[in-house]
């Protein structure tokens, strides 16, 4: 009966082999012991002998070629015997594993977390940390008494001593979806705007000034650059590129006001670095223009329909949108007329604008249409308290309202 | 021939040697079973393993049957044996089962050691054996060990300790054998002399021209036989387990044997010719036995036969077992490091 | 149980001769442990009361030894094998780590290894580097060994007892220093566990686990810090495997700040071992400074005095330790 003559394991950590030499060629007659043919692993060649006498049909000639273990090469049939064999199956894979896919980069690894780069780079025991977060405390703010500046548990409880209203805030309490809800975990993005802004509103101390525009030279002087940019194949400016750089010539008129916070101090800002608030699917980003007092409004425009398409294709740097001293925020285009934004951290102000509105406006005790819209700045008391934030709003209203003003 | 009555010596001419007159005709029937059961099982193993169906390595025996067998045969469970990486046919000997055997190689929990120690460390504490080693010189301790706390609660059991040639230079081979002779310990040192520890031969490596020579040094007497004759490899047993037995002492036995395969599967028998490999298969033990047995008249060819077709029964029973074995979980890692699970680290 | 005062090694040898009296399987194996009485007297007269067959004096043959002992505890015999100095018993690794911790498992639960290997160890002999080496770290590394290091004569008899039941094998490991320290020691028969370590010492500002040794150095370091204001807890380690983390952990919970202390080379030691295992704790949380190990120092134990002292942990550097742990200084 018919004998096969297989691939053989010769050593423990193999997984294939390749046959580098035939002793015999197809319809020998061979005996057993006989040697038939050379296999080569990576430790070196081994000769391998006839399981039996008979008639040699060679079914797997290729030499040099990886094969597996237990593969049938050859046949041998007993004299007279019918010399049946199936042939042999398409090339068996080689060594190595399939290269596997290379894994699409999730959208949330691009999105690294300003506080948490802050947070690492502070020095802080496992249990200050602990402490602080059930304590609802920055570390930020902590100054650490330990080597290397280290915060140490005590630096926390004195810290949240010192300041019992900030530290006194409870944990919140875990909050279960309710039944029958489906629920969407938090990818990095909304978990980066649910920490930064709660920690905002936390412990930022904001208030809230709110002016009302008439924004009609505005208007007109916008209807009147974007028809020559038109014509001329440039891009449309919108109200909102208006509207930064006059909060941006604002913040050089009110340097006080250009500031940000930073442990136990204000940081005083030179140029105008303005956020400007930009709406991506499921959430949101604040990329700054930055020196916004040296820019033409077609280079705002410009850089901020770029850092917008950016933004929502979620290819910003983060060196994008960190920094800057003040924001804008804009939902006027919603049709909300009046709102509040959460200031950005460490930034010491953010603008919230509304939708422009036609309304009747006393003018020498007669009614008069004009077009205004709202606009409310939170500011941070910690650096810029209200005399000085109305100063800030005072002069932006200024110059939206007459454009021409942020030439000179 | 009369089998009715197994235990009656049969019928011999004059000149038979004395193991077939100590024996009977059932015993020695069972004693070329088993020969024939090493053989064919460790073919049988050696495809499996080259079909790249077991795991890790193996140790072959094929050749060194009658060494196995002639030592094993007349012993109880009680008695211990420790033996090598080349465990296969001590197994065997001692009287395990080759289906527990099988499912050992393939790593299921029915094998001997429930997959956890495989063919370097096969073993069968029920009939006393006390497991394959996988360190060369490792075993030999033990079995002085093993005598030692048979020779404290007074019993008469012995152990016996099968080596190679290569353990002969481990330190461990002296220590033990010094303490088996100061203390005159019931345990009987088996050398396996198959010529090479893995590729370097006795002459190159062993200061003495047999492992034996080294007995006196210990206080205790050595002796040389044909590893390939059965019957002189028992007689020399039965000397050894008279002594043992009657608290004279340990004794070592030297087997002059061969194997015909390499040291492992991976070996490239770079080291020797292919003319000394035939040279011993001419002197395979399992024929020269049958023929001993036909010549002196206690098995008939057919029984012979008969003998060779149950193995492959047995066998073919045993792989099928084997293979339908169940694996382990990886729940169960840790199980049996310590007596008490959860002794853990 | 009534209680009196017994020195260490006296502690040993009464649980030695309660065994060999208990159980007829006992026996003793290890060099001059017989009319000698043992290197360091812990055998003493056992010799004369039991005979030279259980208390039986090898041939300087360590690895031998060792694996006879092995081979006779899985012929159903229950060893207690005594090397000279703990040195020895790295003649012996083979026996130990490849046979003993592993038959069990490698034959699958179907036999057991009941040895028990005792061992002089630490410095502060003069022995030098070949005779006063703390290598507890390295069996502690062998899944299937128990390796336990009592540090009173109570706990040396109660953990010797109890090794000497365990089915499995157990390194003992008794410092040299240790041997004639006197303690009190309950009479009759008692197992002290050889899983659990105990607190000597409650305190709330450091938690110092200490082995062997170093647990009277520690004990006498708190004494000093208190009066400075500073309450360690210390904890008496006695089994390096298994480790009982459960109450180190609840005492890093509470105090916040770990030292260990042992007498074992610094590098890959208990200490490397305990620190890790209390990162990847819940008592991570709870550290409010870096975890603090002091160790026998990267050297061979020299010969001289002054260099020997000062090449493992004192009761000044415990001292020392926690005062700058404390500060702010690590």
């Amino acid at each position: 009966m018919a004998t096969d003559v297989i691939l053989p394991k010769v050593d423990m950590d193999m997984a294939t082999g390749t046959v580098s030499k035939w002793y015999v060629a197809d319809g020998d007659t061979v005996k057993k012991g006989q040697p038939v043919f050379d296999i080569e692993t990576d430790k070196a060649a081994m000769e391998i002998e006839s399981p039996a006498d008979g008639v040699i049909r060679i079914r797997e000639t290729r030499t040099g070629v990886a094969l597996p273990i237990g593969e049938i090469l050859a046949v041998i049939f007993a004299a007279g015997e019918a010399q049946k064999m199936d042939a042999p199956k398409a090339a068996a894979a080689a060594s190595a594993a399939t290269p596997a896919a290379k894994a699409a980069p999730a959208p949330e690894d691009k999105v690294v977390t300003i506080s948490s780069s802050t947070s690492s780079q502070i020095r802080a025991t496992p249990l200050a940390r602990r402490l602080a977060r059930q304590n609802g405390l920055t570390l930020g703010q902590i100054t650490g008494s330990g080597p290397r500046g280290r915060i140490v548990a005590a630096d926390v409880t004195s810290h949240s001593q010192a300041k019992p209203a900030a530290a006194s805030l409870p944990v919140a309490p875990s909050t279960p979806a309710p039944e029958g809800l489906v629920v969407k975990p938090f990818d990095g993005m909304r978990k980066t705007i649910a920490q930064r802004l709660t920690q905002s509103k936390q412990t930022v101390p904001h208030f809230y000034l709110e002016a009302t525009c008439t924004i009609d030279t505005l208007l007109a002087i916008r209807e009147r650059l974007n028809a020559t940019l038109t014509k001329s194949g440039k891009g449309k400016l919108s109200i909102n590129d208006f509207i930064i750089k006059a909060m941006g010539v604002a913040l050089q008129q009110v340097p006080a006001a250009n500031v940000s916070y930073v442990d136990g101090g204000a940081a005083q800002h030179v140029s105008s670095d303005v956020g400007v608030a930009v709406s991506v699917e499921g959430g949101l980003f604040t990329p700054v223009v930055r020196n916004v007092e040296t820019k033409t409004l077609s280079q705002i425009s410009a850089e901020v329909k770029d850092l917008a398409a950016r933004a929502r294709d979620r290819k910003l740097q983060p060196s994008e949108y960190a920094g800057g001293s003040a924001a804008v925020s804009n939902l006027g285009m919603y049709g909300v007329e009046k709102f509040t934004a959460i200031i950005n951290p460490p930034q010491a102000s953010i603008l919230a604008v509304g939708a422009a509105v036609e309304r009747f406006v006393p003018v020498n005790k007669q009614p008069v249409l004009k077009t205004q819209m709202t606009v409310t700045l939170s500011v941070d008391h910690r650096t810029v308290d209200g005399a000085l934030g109305a100063q800030l709003l005072q002069a932006f209203k200024t110059l939206i309202e007459d454009p021409a003003l942020m030439l000179v | 021939m009369d089998g009715s009555d197994a235990m009656k010596t049969p019928k011999k001419p004059g000149n038979a040697r004395p193991f077939y007159a100590r024996h009977s005709k059932d015993e020695l029937k069972e004693a070329l079973r088993k020969m024939w059961l090493i053989r064919r099982f460790e073919e049988q193993a050696e495809d499996s393993y080259v079909r790249g169906l077991t795991h890790g390595t193996m140790h072959l025996s094929i050749g060194q049957e009658a060494s196995a067998v002639g030592i094993c045969m007349d012993l109880k469970n009680a008695d211990y044996i420790t033996s090598t990486h080349r465990g296969h046919g001590h197994c065997i000997g001692k009287g395990a089962e080759v289906k527990y055997m099988f499912a050992e190689f393939f790593g299921k929990e029915e094998g001997y050691c429930r997959g956890r120690g495989g063919s370097m460390h096969i073993a069968d504490p029920a009939t006393g054996n006390l497991g394959a080693n996988g360190i060369v010189g490792g075993g030999l301790p033990l079995a002085t060990g093993a005598a030692l706390a048979i020779q404290l609660r007074k019993g008469k059991d012995v152990a016996v300790c099968f080596f190679g040639d290569g353990a002969n230079n481990e330190g461990a081979f002296h220590e033990s054998l010094n303490m088996a002779g100061v203390w005159k310990l019931p345990v009987i040192y088996v050398c396996e002399n198959n010529q090479y520890g893995m590729s370097v031969s006795t002459e190159r490596s062993t200061a003495v021209k047999n492992v034996a020579d080294r007995a006196a040094g210990y206080g205790m007497p050595g002796v040389i036989v044909d590893g390939n004759d059965i019957a002189a490899v028992n007689e020399a047993m039965e000397a050894a387990l008279e002594r043992a037995r009657n608290g004279e002492g340990p004794s070592l036995i030297e087997c002059k044997t061969y194997r015909t395969r390499g040291h492992s599967r991976s070996d490239r028998n770079r080291y020797r010719t292919k003319e000394e490999i035939e040279e011993w298969k001419g002197k395979d033990p399992i024929p020269a036995f049958e023929a001993e047995l036909e010549k002196y008249g206690i098995l008939t060819k057919d029984e012979v036969e008969g003998v060779r077709a149950a193995v492959e029964a047995e066998l073919k029973d045993a792989f099928d077992f084997a293979q339908a074995g169940t694996n382990p979980l990886v729940a169960d890692l840790t199980r049996d490091v310590y007596t008490t699970d959860g002794a853990a680290a | 149980m009534t209680t009196r005062e017994l020195s260490y090694s006296q502690a040993v040898q009464e649980a030695l001769a309660i065994a060999l009296e208990n159980d007829p399987r006992v026996f003793l194996m290890g060099e001059d442990i017989g009319v000698y009485g043992g290197a360091f007297q812990v055998t003493g007269d056992l010799v004369a009361r039991f005979g030279e067959d259980r208390v039986r004096d090898t041939p300087i043959s360590e690895l031998g030894g060792a694996g006879v002992a092995v081979g006779a505890a899985l012929a159903g015999a229950r060893p207690v094998y005594e090397f000279q100095f703990s040195d020895f018993a790295t003649l012996a690794m083979e026996q130990i780590v490849n046979q003993a911790a592993k038959l069990r498992f490698m034959l699958g639960g179907k036999v057991s290894v009941p040895v028990v290997f005792r061992m002089p160890a630490g410095s502060g002999t003069g022995a030098a580097a070949q005779h006063s080496q703390s290598l507890e770290a390295w069996f502690g590394h062998v899944p299937g060994l128990k390796v336990v290091e009592p540090s009173t004569p109570e706990d040396a008899k109660g953990m010797l007892l109890a090794a000497i039941d365990d089915p499995d094998p157990v390194l003992v490991f008794e410092h040299k220093l240790l041997y004639k320290v006197k303690g009190h020691v309950p009479e009759g028969s008692y197992h002290t566990p050889l899983n659990k370590a105990a607190v000597r010492r409650e305190g709330k500002n450091v938690t110092m686990v200490a082995a062997g040794i170093m647990v009277p150095k520690a004990l006498a370091a708190a004494e000093v810090l208190a009066g400075e204001g500073i309450e360690a807890e210390v904890i008496d380690l006695r089994s390096i495997r298994p480790l009982d983390m459960d109450t180190i952990i609840a005492s890093v919970k509470k105090t916040s700040r770990l030292i260990c202390i042992h007498e074992g080379v610094k590098s890959y030691g208990i200490g490397a071992e305990i620190s890790a295992r209390i990162s990847e704790s819940e008592a991570f949380d709870c550290l409010d400074a870096p975890i603090m190990r002091l160790g026998g120092a990267e050297v061979p134990i020299p010969y001289s005095p002054i260099l020997e002292k000062a090449a493992v942990p004192q009761e000044d550097d415990i001292v020392a330790g926690a005062r700058k742990l404390l500060n702010g200084g690590l």
